[in-house]
């Protein structure tokens, strides 16, 4: 015992020599294979989609249809975004589509005053939700769950009573610099288009490149551990539902100057479209894991559907919802067999 | 030498060699004075008093229940203490939150590795503290080489953008002594770092704590590895029921002395204690009823082999983290295991399941019976017959006259005060849950009866009674093996007692040994496997199997060449 006492107490200055060297397997070729399809799988079947259907259909593969395609589907890539990192730390926001809602008749209400307080009112009262969401799960340690489905109600309760009871429609004046945020376009793409690319493009960096990003996938990969690590989890709670209730407040007042006039009834179950394009694009849903990119192929995918369906015509727009709901139980199922095949067993 | 109840020191550190000594100890680093912390129903530490001098290795000892973790967790900002004061280089803090510790210099290193599994090595190392580029963003590819150059430090070759959870346990506590370590931190507290770890990663370990101890940190050691203590630890605080029972120089602590601190049997008291007779009247059969051999599981079991015969009560000892739950488990078919074969009545059990333990006759009583037993909201009578149900029932019709038979019968039998059989168990005592659950399984007329802690929690009147009961069942031929934490209840409601440490079978009582001093002894013998075992794959130094083998001389050494280990269930660890 003495003589291992003493070979192991006095360490030699500078780093020891390796005395033992923990090799880790490398992962195997198909191990590389599960990983790549479960994180590009989503972008894989988009661009199969899109090619078959670009001979099925005259129609799919044209311009006009493209740019119809994607302001479609721009408003929900926003809510989305925003979801993708509320999920990535393990929570649920419920609220967004009664906020959603809500930012467009603030919008809407706000734009005879001008262009700013247009789009600053919004941010303003759809942030505060967002953040009271926030303190209620990072502060008082409620469930995501019930915190956001409250604030669902009492957005949509909000909405209702600035509008009596939707009987009220605010108009975004005409010609006004608010609507064409809205309505204007480059090369026949909408503003909203452009802006929901740029926004995904800082989303991205936030959530890869930044502190604040890291953070996330450590609160929803394993609370305790970040707490012990001396992670602010509180405040990174906070700040998330924060950035999504002033996501969706804005995708909401840039829906409101597409449409020009703050609509009530918009954005009933627009929570569960997000989150259903969430869990496509490849976000875990129990948090920890997923990307923004993920995301918006999602949020596209859900979009090509929508617009294969209303091609074929003899089909009722609402079997949308039962092919979106099919596809999202192959690719949960798929997400649970790849993972078991990254792991190696 | 001081008596083992030392006052307990208020505030000043007691001096290891008296007043006299010419060279006075180096300054304390971090202190704890007098600290207490209480938990709904519960001290979890009364009037602690703990000081780290720079550059040594505190060892931090006590069993279930002592407040080490509450110490701990105190020390490194997870909780406030309700009374006392920390102090760090002298200077009073207080830490709101573990990240306040961190930016002071005390790095955690827990039982459990507290990473994010999901995340790259690399992302967990720098997680909260990530270099950025020019631009603000993250700087990955610094943070990777500078991953690689730390993990190469302590010898490991792991691709920093590996996520975490697909390497193996030993390589993520590297890579959480990593992060703690490259924080510059002054004090690294390391809560039972070893024990998920092969004998080869100890080695690492042990190596990078020399290391770091010669750079002057301070470190915090918590283990129930005698071995490990004394090889590179310089001084010891015992806890014990969250109060400070010893604090001084590992070397004046012999090891006897230092495991009967920690149990709280006081070694004069207990070599005085001859032994008292064992005559209850039993004579236990020839033949065994239960056989096991070879018991292994990963970092669990190693090679474990013992026999019970019917009317004999077995004991089986061993410190925390040794294995007895396991082992139970591992019987009664509810661990799975890596080899090992059963027994039962001259049978071997072919699949060895829970469904299979229970058909041959094995019943285990749980060490925790809220969760892995006592069903609080049903009544007595359905908690007594709930795994009995099949026998009572036909075409899964329940016939409610043979329940009331039977359950009549072992209230009586076994004195279980309740109302009646229709009163809920969650408002019956701990003692008579405990008796309701005995019910249960003796209901399936089982030929072992496998107890573990069966008086935990229970009072003293229902102790004795819960004691007895065993007696007589062993007496009507019952076979029992007892897990127990106390020395007293094993020494003197065991027959005979095996006693574990670290997975394996470390040695046996039989006859006039068992006795608290004999079971003492072998408790803090010297471990023959925590010497290095050089894998065979792996490039060791040539020195090290000259002294695995000048070692291996210690008495019985079963499975030298195995992976011997011990893993605490975290569960278990102290419940505060």
């Amino acid at each position: 015992m003495k003589s291992l006492a003493d070979t192991a107490l006095p360490a030699p200055a500078g780093p020891p020599p390796p005395l033992t060297v923990t090799a880790e397997p490398r992962p195997s070729g198909r191990q590389r294979a599960a990983e790549l399809l479960q994180r590009q799988g989503v972008l894989a079947v988009l661009v199969l989609l899109c090619v078959i259907s670009s001979f099925l259909f005259d129609s799919f593969a044209t311009l006009d249809n493209t740019r119809g395609v994607t302001i479609q589907a721009s408003f929900l890539s926003i809510v989305a975004l925003g979801m993708t990192l509320v999920i990535v730390t393990g929570g649920i926001d419920l609220s967004v589509g009664s906020v959603f809602a809500l930012g467009g008749v603030v919008a809407a209400w706000a734009s005879q005053y001008g262009f700013l307080p247009a789009l600053l009112l919004p941010l303003v009262v759809c942030g505060a939700i967002g953040a009271i969401n926030g303190l209620l799960v990072a502060k008082a340690g409620m469930a995501p769950f019930i915190v956001t489905l409250a604030s669902l109600l009492g957005a949509r309760g909000l909405l209702l009573a600035l509008t009596h009871e939707g009987a009220k429609t605010y108009l975004v004046p005409r010609g006004s610099a608010f609507q064409k945020l809205g309505g204007g376009a480059v090369w026949g793409f909408g503003y909203p288009v452009l802006i929901a690319l740029a926004l995904f493009g800082l989303g991205g960096l936030l959530l890869q490149r930044t502190s604040f990003g890291q953070a996330l996938f450590a609160v929803g990969g394993s609370g305790d551990a970040a707490l012990l690590m001396g992670l602010p989890v509180a405040r990174t709670k906070v700040l998330v539902y924060t950035l999504s209730g002033l996501l969706a407040g804005f995708a909401g007042a840039l829906n409101a100057a597409r449409l020009s006039s703050g609509v009530t009834i918009i954005g009933v179950g627009m929570e569960l479209d997000a989150i259903s394009a969430v869990v496509i694009g490849g976000t875990l849903l129990v948090g920890g894991a997923g990307s923004v990119s993920g995301t918006l192929w999602g949020v596209l995918l859900l979009g090509v559907i929508q617009n294969l369906i209303n091609q074929i015509g003899s089909l009722n727009s609402s079997y949308q919802s039962v092919v979106s709901g099919g596809f999202l139980i192959v690719v949960v199922v798929a997400q649970r067999y790849l993972s078991a095949a990254r792991r190696g067993t | 030498m001081a008596p083992p109840e030392a006052a307990a020191a208020q505030s000043a550190p007691p001096g290891p060699d008296g007043p006299g000594d010419p060279a006075a100890p180096p300054a304390p680093v971090l202190e704890a004075v007098g600290v207490s912390k209480r938990f709904p129903g519960v001290v979890a530490l009364d009037d602690v008093s703990f000081t780290l001098r720079a550059g040594e290795i505190h060892a931090l000892v006590g069993e279930n229940g002592a407040g080490k973790s509450t110490l701990i967790k105190i020390l490194t900002g997870v909780h406030r203490p309700d009374e006392g004061e920390l102090r760090l280089g002298g200077e009073p803090v207080a830490f709101h939150r573990p990240h306040e510790a961190q930016q002071a210099g005390i790095s955690t290193i827990y039982q459990e590795v507290n990473l994010v599994p999901l995340m790259s090595v690399a992302r967990n190392i720098f997680l909260g503290r990530e270099p950025r580029t020019r631009l603000g963003l993250v700087d990955f590819r610094r943070m990777h080489r500078e991953t690689a150059e730390l993990l190469g430090g302590f010898g490991i070759t792991a691709d920093p953008r590996r996520p975490l959870h697909t390497l193996g346990i030993g390589t993520q506590q590297m890579v959480a002594l990593a992060r703690a370590v490259s924080v510059r931190a002054r004090v690294v507290v390391m809560d039972e770092p070893t024990s998920s770890l092969e004998p080869r990663e100890v080695e690492t370990l042990f190596r990078v704590t020399g290391d770091l101890h010669a750079r002057g940190i301070s470190l915090v050691y918590v283990s129930h590895r005698m071995d490990e203590l004394y090889r590179i630890c310089d001084r010891v605080t015992v806890l014990r029921d969250g109060r400070l029972v010893h604090t001084g120089d590992l070397a004046d602590t012999d090891r006897v002395r230092l495991v009967s601190m920690m149990l709280g049997r006081e070694l004069a008291r207990v070599r005085k204690e001859a032994a008292e007779g064992h005559d209850d009247g039993r004579t236990p059969a020839a033949e065994p009823v239960l056989t096991a051999t070879g018991l292994s599981r990963r970092h669990l079991l190693d090679d474990i082999g013992l026999d019970l015969r019917p009317g004999e009560v077995l004991g089986l000892g061993g410190l925390l983290g040794s294995g007895r739950t396991e082992t139970a488990k591992a019987l009664a078919g509810a661990l799975p295991l890596d080899g090992g074969e059963i027994t039962v009545g001259g049978r071997r059990l072919r699949r060895i399941s829970s469904a299979a333990a229970i058909r041959a006759g094995i019943s285990l009583l749980p060490e925790d019976r809220k969760a892995e037993g006592i069903v609080p909201g049903l009544s007595v009578r359905e908690n007594i017959v709930l795994a009995a149900l099949p026998r009572l029932s036909r075409f899964g019709f329940i016939s409610r006259r043979k329940q009331d038979r039977v359950v009549d019968i072992f209230m009586k039998r076994l004195r279980i005060k309740a109302a009646g059989p229709e009163q809920k168990v969650g408002e019956l005592s701990g003692g008579n849950q405990q008796k309701v659950l005995l019910a249960r399984w003796l209901c399936l007329e089982p030929r072992v009866l496998l107890l573990d802690e069966p008086t935990r929690g229970i009072d003293v009147g229902a102790k004795a009674e819960v004691q007895t009961l065993i007696d007589e069942l062993a007496a009507e031929g019952l076979a029992v093996l007892l897990i127990s934490s106390e020395l007293e209840e094993l020494v003197e409601g065991a027959d005979r007692i095996v006693v574990l440490r670290a997975g394996s079978v470390a040695g046996e009582l039989t006859g006039d040994d068992v006795t608290e001093g004999g079971l003492l002894t072998v408790l803090a013998e010297t471990a023959p496997d925590a010497v290095p075992q050089p894998a065979p794959e792996a490039g060791d130094p040539p020195d090290a199997p000259a002294q695995a083998e000048a070692e291996a001389e210690a008495e019985d050494a079963p499975g030298a060449e195995g992976e011997p280990d011990g893993v605490p269930d975290p569960r278990k660890e102290d419940p505060r």
